[in-house]
Order: C-alpha cells, then structure tokens, then sequence
C-alpha cells in the first residue's frame, strides 16, 4: 500500500523554525547587536554594501546576522530589498580627488604630494593569531597628527598632466548613466556597464580572474597607480530645486592600475587605465576589479581576447553571485521528472545495446 | 492652456486598474481580431478614446518614446495629459517610437515610417494604436495566424481602409514587423504582425 | 531603518509595466526571447523568479492560481511560489487545474486539456535552447535572426550516429509557428505535443537569463525531428498504480532497495481526480491521508 507523501508546507515551517533556532546558537551566549556587526565586523559590512548595491551599514549588518554570517547571502537578502526601493534619480558624480582620504598609497612614485598615507591595513601585520583578543581587548587610542595643508591630487592625475596616461573620459552630464539593474543586458556592453557589473561582482571570482591576467592569462603589466580610501561627499540635483543638495558623504575606495602604454603611428604612447571603485574598504576588490577593467579593454585597444579575463560575455555573465548561488543551488529542487526521462532513454539505450551484442553471439553459436 | 490642476485625471486605482487593462489587451494580443473590452477607466483628454487612454496609463512610461500624429498633437492637452500621468517623452521622429498614437488613421504615415525592429531584436519595434471607427459594424475581414483558432471575422470600420493590404509587409519583415492595436471608445482589437488577412479588408 | 513596504503582487508598477511590454512582443513574435530587465528576486534566481514576475505582472485579484512543480501541486518549492502570491495579492489558490485562471509550472505541462482563457507560465532556467551547442549570446542572436538552426540538427543527427535515436529526452526543442526554435523548459518530451495548437496561452519567464518568450494559442508548436527518425513520446508502458491511469506521465517510486519500485502519476491533481472518480490502480490507497515529515 503506498500513499503519497505529502505535509510540505508543515515541513518548510518547521525548517524556517529550525532555521531561526540555529541563527540564535546557544541562548546563554549574549546575542549580537546590529552595532556590534557593523562595528567590529565592518569589513564584512563593507563587502555586503558593494556586491549589494546599497550603501546602509545598517541593513547590511542586519542581513549580516540574519544569513547567519553567509555573506553571500547576506547580499542576496540586500538585493532583493533594494529592488523594491523607488528611484528619485541619480547623483552627480563623486569626486575622489576631493576625497576625505584615510588610507592612500601609490607604488608608482616614492613619494606623492599629499604623502602616502598608510591608514588602517592589514598590510605589515604579521597574520599571527593574537590570543589578546579571544577575552576582550582594549587597543590604545590611535595616534593623532597635524592634518598636512596640502591637497592629494590622485597619481593618475600628476600622469595625465604630461600626457603619460590615457585621459579619462569626461563625464557627459547629459549621457544617460546605463544601469544593468533597470534594462536588459546586451553584448557589446560599453565601459560603464561593464564597471557596473564588476563593481556588483563576486569578490572572489574578480580576484581569480585578475590573478589570471598577472600570471599571464592575458597579461596588462599592471602597476598599482593609486588605492585611496575616505569620505566623499555625494550630492543631488533636484529638478525643482535647480541646485546640488549635499546628501551626505560615502566612505569609498578606488583603486587605479596603471597599464601597459599603447600607441600607434599617429598616436603618442602613453600608459592605460585600469579602474575599481567600491563601497567602504575594499582594497582587494578594488584592485580585482581595476585589473579586470583594464583586461575587458582589450576590444576597445585592440589586444587580441585570449584569455578569460578578456571577454566580456564570459566574465558578464558569470560575475555575480546571486545569480551563480541561486543556478547552482537549483540543482537542489526536484528534478525527478526530467530524470525519469533521461533514466528511461538510458534504460532504452542499454536494453538495445544489449540486444545488438547479444545477437552476434547467439549467432556465432548457431554456427 | 489648460493647468495640470484642469487635466483629465488618470486611473482611480493605478495598481488594479492597471492589471485588468493590461489583461484586456493582452488577451486581444493573445487572440488576433477579437475584441476585448476595457473596464478601468479614467479621464480622456481631447479626442483621446476611453481604451486609448487606459492603455496609455497602463503601458507608457519614462522609457517608452510616443509618437503622436496631427489629430493627437493638434492641441497640447493630450502631450500635456501623457507627461503628466506617464511621464513618457514625446518624440517627433516616428522611427524612435515604442508607441504611435493616431487619432486620425485617414493619414496614417507609410508603415515604414516606424520602427519595425531588427532580426536580431525584433521586439524593438513601434506598436501601432489607431483609434477607429467602429469594431462592430462595416465591412468584414477574415484573418488566420498564431491565437487564432483557424479563421476569425472582424467586422469593423477601420480607416485607413487599406490598412490590411499595407500590413501585408508584415509577413515579408517577419521576424521585423509591427503590431497595431484598434481602438474604438472602451473595445480593442490587436493585430499583431503574425496575423494574415485571409479574406477582405 | 528602512522598513520595506511592497506593491501588490509584490513588484513595483514600474517593473510592472515593463514586463508587461514585455509579454505583448512575445505574444506578438512566437517563440521569440525578448530581454527584459529582470528583478531580484526575494528568492533565489534558479528557484523560478523568471516564472513569478511574469506571473507577479499578469496576476490580478480575481484570478485564480495554481502552482506545480513536477507535475506536483505539493513540492516544497510549489507550495513557497504560492504561498508568496497568497501573501502578496491575497488570490485564490488552487491544486484543480480546470479551476485556475493561471498556473506557473516548473517541469510539467498538466495532463489535463487547459482550455481557453487559462495563461500557462512557465518557469526556464535556460531559455536559449541553442546555449549547450553555442555558449555565446552574440552568436546564437545571430542564428536565431538569420533562422539558421544547422547546428541544432547536426547535434540531433549525431545523437542518432551514437545511439541511434535523439537522446534528448527532456527540453527537447521545438519549431514555434514555423520560425522560432524554442527550449520548451525542462519539460520531459512527452509534454511536447501537449503545446501545440494548445487553446491556452503559454508564457515562459527566465529570470536570472533576463527573458520573457510566448506560444500563443492555436499556434503550430512542432518537436524538431527527422524523417527517419520521427519525434516520439516517450513512456512508461505500465499504468499509474493509483489511479490505473495509461495516458499520464509517471514517476518511478524506488520502494525498497531490492529493486522494488511502482509507477504514479506525476500530475497529482489529475491523480486525485482520477482516484475521486473511482478509477484504482494496483496500490491503490485512500489518497488523502497526510504523512508529515520535516
């Protein structure tokens, strides 16, 4: 006697119970505040804000705490709230050259006006556990200093005075800014899709692919022009007001590789752009993504596409990691219909390959 | 002049009205030649139907360029009417349109005035709405295509009166083509560019 | 803290809107894949977002719906999809696939005639159905805009070359009004002619693919094939071991690891009414009965 299995709705209640209990862990342990998350776990919050499109340090520790410490899923929880969230329309562009700087560093130059400012980093640390922190510890205060009088004009810019580097585009106030996020995609995509994409992209997929390209899967000679880290102020035209309304400021990092030169006979050469740009600090991600960038120029600089890193279509495509988990973890769903095809094809397949051996051997022993 | 205090007013209830517009006309979408009717209404600028205004408000938007011909652009009150409530650009190039508007199919613009698309993103394309006459009474047309069950009869007053003799293009352009919907007061009927004139016209 | 407040039917007018442009050129291009720009979801692209904004943008309060996942009205994922609509439109609900105005499937098409009226939306995970022979978007738009499905039938051809039949045996691919070649979604291929000259319309929703295509009613819909090897459907010969029904598609049931197994219907509305109606099968039991698990 069989009876077919039913009571899925009850099973999903009690797994999202179940679900809830875990998150808690052990209720003797105090639980975790949105503060502490965004605070002490800020790096995290960081990454949640850039691949989830939406600066809020809050609602990114929110979903932080609620996908479990997933962060992954953590962005996921965020993309899918800022979908619903209306459009007033969008802000001028940032300046980064007027950046608040905490953190800015240049390999190209041993000294830059505005100095190098080594800022908060994991860089020179030396990555040995440090039992200090298992039971509570209180750092010293951080040193304080005479802020320097002078501005810290971005490296690439110094470069572009003299012409050594590729202007960047002027921003075309009138252009419409492409979002990936309202139209459908389309190949070829322009530039500012493309940095549009990646700045949304997986951390770790960037990272490999711009890994890639410096082992030589379509290589750019790369060098680390500038990575700066601090506030920017952003600002709003609104139409009825007819003037820039300060919104607040940002904390952004940007990194800009500077490239292998191009030229040609009517052309002087000179050095090329790679760019990263990201919510919070993102030095990893910044730097992944301005060598990604400067390989998905290879089209528009004419370098021959060898390599992953080169084109466009492949990195596009699989750079986000909502969509990848989500078309991965599908596999999970049934699919016992689709499988009851294939196995039944197979058990088809098998029966006559069976029935074809067989009958040369029944054969060979008439003879 | 009118104020945008004096303009017709939209839908009462944007969300449903909206859906069952929508639903009208994807169903006449769905069955070529059939009529359907449109039941959320809402104010009709000018010489503007009751079915064209309640697609207007269900379908236009910021990123959908409408043409509007002489009779629609006579005044500027349904220009107006359409920033108001869909904030729609109005274009004057016809060949950029997601909508054309034509209050007086009598002068109807050569098709290829508008956009048919291209073969590889053929829905890039203007869809026609043409305020007609009647779609009961006139002279009577037998159609065949994709949503029809064999053939349909559409009797209808439609100008221009050849308009099934120009859409005939429809079927040399496929995948390319365009799709007109026929309106009079609160009935529409679609005639997307799959469908072929079997009879009449 | 921003505390979210959603629409009906859960998306913005807006996104509404735009997909529902959407859906009319796919109705008025057969077969064709328009791109839209598609939401994120609150569920995972992959779980069927494509399939619930076209029905999140068609639904309306006096609809009613059905939602099935392998033909089963009572998989997990089935019963989150209508639970989100129950919740965000507040529609009527149903398993009877006669009663409903809309069904969203995943991986079946009913065995019931769906008459007119009804909207079939399918969910697709992969809508290009030339993806597998061509992984590039530039090339198969090209393809598809100049009707060149060579390698379509070469790929067909060498199946038959290796294992002398078409070893596709689900998404198998189809002609849409003599034009368009489709992906059907991951329908076994004994759903296929069940699309043809079908009195309902059928939307297909990709979500994460970013495309909305359509079969409109009494539209020809024809299963690729070759002369000599012409399109067949493929089924179990036994009958459904509840009902005793010998048209539906089954589900193997491995009931113990001796090699046991029974055949049911995968529909399980068209099961059920069976059984209501009197018709056994071999294992027949009372049909109704809950076994919880989880």
């Amino acid at each position: 006697m069989y009876v077919a299995v039913k009571g899925g709705e009850r099973a999903i209640e009690n797994a999202h119970r179940l679900l809830a209990h875990e998150r808690r862990g052990d209720r003797d342990v105090p639980e975790l505040s949105l503060a502490q998350i965004a605070e002490q776990l800020s790096l995290g919050v960081d990454r949640v804000m850039t691949e989830g499109s939406l600066f809020d340090r809050e609602l990114a520790a929110l979903a932080i705490k609620q996908a479990r410490g997933d962060l992954i899923e953590a962005i996921f929880l965020v993309r899918a709230f800022r979908a619903t969230l209306p459009r007033f329309g969008a802000t001028e562009p940032v300046d980064t050259g007027t950046m608040q700087v905490r953190r800015r560093i240049s390999s190209t130059f041993k000294d830059i006006p505005g100095g190098q400012i080594l800022g908060p980093t994991f860089d020179y640390t030396h990555r040995l556990l440090d039992p200090q922190l298992a039971d509570g510890f209180s750092p010293d205060e951080p040193a304080t200093g005479e802020a320097p009088a002078m501005a810290t004009p971005r490296v690439t810019d110094i470069l572009g005075r003299d012409g050594l580097i590729e202007p960047s585009p002027a921003a075309d106030a009138d252009a419409p800014v492409a979002d990936l996020t309202r139209e459908p995609l389309n190949f070829p995509a322009d530039r500012d899709l493309r940095l549009q994409n990646l700045a949304r992209a997986d951390e770790g997929f960037l990272l490999a692919l711009g890994y890639s390209s410096q082992r030589g899967y379509g290589r750019n000679h790369p060098f680390a022009g500038e990575i700066r880290f601090g506030e920017v102020e952003v600002e709003f035209i609104a139409e009825d007001a007819g003037f820039a309304i300060p919104l607040g400021s940002i904390a952004l990092t940007e990194c800009q590789m500077v490239n292998q030169f191009k030229g040609s006979a009517t052309e002087a050469p000179c050095f090329t752009r790679g760019y990263g740009l990201a919510f919070g600090q993102s030095e990893r991600k910044t730097m992944s993504m301005a060598l990604v960038d400067r390989s998905l120029r290879a089209r528009e600089l004419g370098e021959e596409v060898v390599a992953p890193g080169q084109d466009e279509e492949f990195v596009m495509s699989h750079s986000d990691n909502v969509q990848a988990t989500g078309f991965v973890e599908h596999l999970k769903l049934p699919h016992y219909v689709d499988f009851q095809s294939e196995l039944g094809l197979l058990r088809k397949l098998r029966q006559e390959f069976a029935d074809a051996n067989e009958a040369p051997q029944m054969q060979e022993a008439a003879e | 002049m009118t104020t945008v205090a004096e303009l017709p007013a939209g839908f009462a209830d944007k969300v449903l009205s909206a859906q069952s517009t929508f639903r009208s006309v994807m169903d006449a979408m769905a069955r070529p030649g059939s009529i359907q009717r449109i039941a959320s209404m809402a104010g009709t600028p000018d010489t503007m139907m009751r079915g064209t205004a309640a697609i207007a408000l269900t379908l236009f938007d910021h990123d959908t360029p409408v043409w509007l011909d002489g009779r629609m652009s006579a005044t500027a009150n349904i220009a107006k009417w359409l920033k108001f409530h869909t904030s729609a650009p109005i274009v004057a190039d016809s060949s950029i349109a997601g909508f054309a508007l034509v209050g007086d199919p009598q002068s109807l613009p050569a098709l290829d005035r508008f956009a048919f698309g291209s073969n590889e993103y053929p829905d890039r394309s203007t869809t026609l709405i043409l305020q007609v006459e009647s779609l009961t009474d006139g002279p009577t047309t037998e159609l065949r295509g994709p949503g029809i069950d064999g053939t349909v009869t559409l009797r209808a007053s439609i100008q221009p009166q050849d308009l099934f003799e120009r859409l005939v293009i429809n079927a040399a352009l496929f995948p390319r083509g365009i799709d007109v919907v026929l309106v009079h007061d609160d009935a529409i009927v679609a005639i997307p560019r799959t469908t072929r004139l079997v009879r009449g016209g | 803290m921003n505390a979210p407040a959603y629409n009906f039917a859960y998306l913005d007018e807006q996104t509404k809107r735009m997909i529902r442009r959407a859906i009319l050129k796919a109705i008025a291009i057969p077969g064709y894949q328009v791109p839209f720009a598609s939401r994120e979801m609150p569920m995972p692209y992959g779980w069927g977002t494509g399939g619930v904004q076209v029905t999140a943008a068609i639904l309306g309060p006096d609809d009613v719906l059905k939602v099935i996942d392998q033909g089963s009205d009572d998989t997990t994922n089935a019963i989150s999809i209508r639970k989100f609509f129950g919740k965000t439109a507040g529609v009527a609900t149903t398993t009877a696939t006669a009663d409903a105005t809309v069904i969203q499937t995943r991986h079946r098409i009913p065995e019931a005639p769906l008459h007119a009226g009804q909207v079939l939306v399918y969910q697709v995970p992969i809508p290009e159905p030339l993806r597998f022979l061509e992984p590039r978007e530039t090339e198969t738009r090209r393809m598809h805009a100049l009707g060149e499905y060579g390698l379509m039938h070469v790929k067909l051809y060498e199946d038959i070359a290796r294992f002398g039949h078409i070893a596709t045996s689900y998404a198998y691919p189809v002609k849409v009004n003599a034009r368009y070649v489709m992906d059907p979604s991951p329908t076994p291929k004994f759903d296929n002619p069940k699309m043809d000259n079908c009195p309902a319309l059928q939307l297909f929703g990709a979500g994460r693919e970013k495309r909305i295509y359509a079969i409109p009613p009494h539209t020809d819909v024809v299963s690729l094939d070759f002369e000599d090897h012409p399109f067949t459907r493929y089924r179990f010969d036994a009958p459904c071991a509840l009902c005793g029904a010998g048209d539906s598609y089954l589900d193997e049931i491995v009931t113990d690891d001796k090699g046991g197994r029974m055949f049911v219907c995968s529909d399980t509305d068209y099961c059920e009414s069976r059984q209501q109606a009197g018709h056994r099968g071999s294992e027949s039991a009372a049909p109704h009965k809950e076994r919880a698990h989880g």
